[in-house]
């Protein structure tokens, strides 16, 4: 059996309970499932962290190394976000060469915490021109349920919020294996946290499953933050072959809005303690 | 610090010529002593099957996604369903970074690791199927193709796969002349006398037959067949413990 084929009467009845404005799983159209966060699953890693959100599950771990800078910002870190979407957290995924999904998810993603301002890319400079700290941030998804980028997006927060720096012995040029008790450099004030919602029939969801995942065809990611007390949003990617009407976005807006009020909270905490 | 105490020792001992170099364990554990076991049956509730299984700073997850009808068609056997295994480290599982993706290392261990399992699994009554067998490493301290193999053989047997025998796996190894079981990275890296020889192993769980053996080192043919009966001994354990796991996830029925 084919897990990623809804059939048409299961598809009916999700649309059918929408339409009362309910969900097969009991949950309100803006209820997120249940977050569990694992943290230091790797004693080897900078940060680790495993996040599950309902069923989805995500790995994330952030290494650093020193290398170059990029000729046009000699005086700033670097960093480098990937994702493994591995088959084994659902067929539709193959082994080898990243997927789009895996190459989407990543880039959505590194845009968000790198727009943001979250990290402070110049204090990640070493020697300007020549040595700079560089940020692997390296996601793999165990489990998919639904959601992934808003899973693999808390996960990456919780994995850079939480980073250590590791000793680096500038006379060798090396990293001892070792790591302080400094954080990275981040912003705290330039976290947006992003929220994924879909579109089904003419309803909105937020924090769907693989099911309603697969029979929905309109997607919107919006990543907010808040900066000096004021909402903002700093990304955004629209998915899929759906359309958004202008009544649905302003609806969108007034969930998300709603919700992060609820959520941002919750992340903060997460991320930071 | 510990290094040099060791070194000291070692410098010690060599005069006698007849005792090893490696006299102490860098976790001073004994020569047969297995590092604290974990295992756990049905981490990742909505795969056919699925375990973790950790020996000290190693921890291991596998997930079994199968029987399912095998793509391309050309592939399929009539006769049998096929089994596939897929091993890979996550990239911040180690201190120096892995690139993500598969790499010569981990497409080898997937095909032994095949092999190993394949041996105890019966799938001939799902012809033209597939099992996936999907193990990853979270966090590595030596011995991952040993500590995934365990928790594969425990998520074959939660997705209710026919096995014939379980599987259980170790690595043995030879730090200069001492043999012990379950090695770490810092016995891995052992340099002095003869060096570290690596030996992942894994037996059946009835006929106590070698389902993988592998060598990386120099050994004598009587330190090997020490060694085997070590790894056989610590495996009977790996098994308790795997058993265990497994009761306690289907609530107390037997395989």
């Amino acid at each position: 059996m084919s897990e990623n084929v809804i059939p048409r009467l299961q598809k009916e009845k999700i649309v059918e309970y929408l339409r009362k404005g309910k969900r097969l799983d009991g949950r309100g159209i803006s209820d997120y499932r249940e977050i569990i966060v694992e943290r230091n699953v790797s004693k080897n890693a900078e940060a680790s962290v495993m996040v599950r959100v309902g069923e989805t599950e995500v790995f994330a771990g952030v290494k650093m190394e020193v290398t170059e800078p990029y000729p046009d910002s000699a005086d700033e870190g670097t960093f480098m976000t990937t994702a493994e979407l591995h088959p084994m957290a659902s067929e539709q995924y193959d082994i080898g060469k990243p997927g789009i999904e895996s190459v989407e998810l990543a880039r959505i993603i590194d845009r968000g915490i790198r727009e943001s301002g979250f990290i402070d890319f110049k204090k990640l400079c070493i020697e300007e021109g020549k040595k700079v700290w560089q940020i692997f941030l390296d996601i793999v998804a165990i489990n998919d349920d639904g959601n992934l980028l808003d899973v693999a997006g808390l996960a990456a927060l919780i994995a850079i919020g939480s980073a250590k720096m590791p000793v680096y012995n500038k006379e060798e040029n090396k990293i001892e294996h070792e790591l302080t008790n400094e954080s990275l450099p981040i912003n705290k004030e330039a976290m947006s946290f992003n929220m994924t919602l879909h579109k089904i029939d003419s309803s909105l969801l937020l924090d769907v499953n693989k099911e309603e995942e697969s029979v929905s065809n309109c997607r919107l990611s919006i990543a907010i933050g808040e900066f000096g007390g004021k909402l903002r949003i700093t990304a955004m990617q629209k998915g899929k072959e759906g359309v958004i009407t202008a009544e649905d976005m302003e609806n969108i807006l007034k969930i998300v809005e709603d919700k992060w009020k609820d959520m941002f909270p919750k992340v903060k905490k997460l991320v930071f303690e | 610090m510990e290094k040099a105490e060791e070194k000291m020792m070692a410098s010690k001992k060599s005069e006698s010529k007849t005792e090893s170099l490696y006299t102490k364990r860098t976790d001073g554990r004994g020569f047969e002593e297995l590092r604290p076991l974990k295992a756990k049956v049905g981490i990742v509730p909505s795969a056919d099957g699925s375990a973790m299984f950790e020996t000290g700073g190693t921890r291991a997850i596998a997930v079994v996604r199968g029987p399912r009808t095998l793509h391309p068609q050309h592939m399929q056997n009539p006769e049998t369903g096929i089994l596939r295994v897929n091993y890979g480290m996550m990239p911040f599982s180690v201190w120096e970074r892995i690139r993500p993706g598969p790499s010569r290392r981990s497409e080898e261990i997937s095909k032994v690791s095949e092999w190993a399992l394949s041996s105890v699994i019966d799938l001939s009554g799902f012809p033209n199927t597939v099992v996936d067998v999907f193990i990853q490493i979270p966090q590595a301290d030596a011995g991952t193709r040993v500590a995934g193999l365990n928790a594969a053989a425990m998520a074959l047997a939660h997705a209710g796969i026919p096995m014939k025998e379980m599987i259980s796996a170790i690595a043995c190894g030879k730090m200069d002349r001492t043999l012990v079981v379950d090695v770490n990275k810092d016995e891995e890296d052992f340099e002095e006398g003869e060096g570290a020889t690596d030996m992942p192993m894994a037996f059946t769980s009835r006929t106590k037959s070698l389902a993988l053996l592998q060598l990386d080192g120099k050994i004598s043919p009587e330190e090997l067949k020490k060694a085997i009966e070590m790894g056989k001994k610590a495996c009977e354990k790996i098994l308790e413990v795997q058993v265990k796991a497994l009761k306690e996830a289907t609530g107390g029925k037997d395989e």
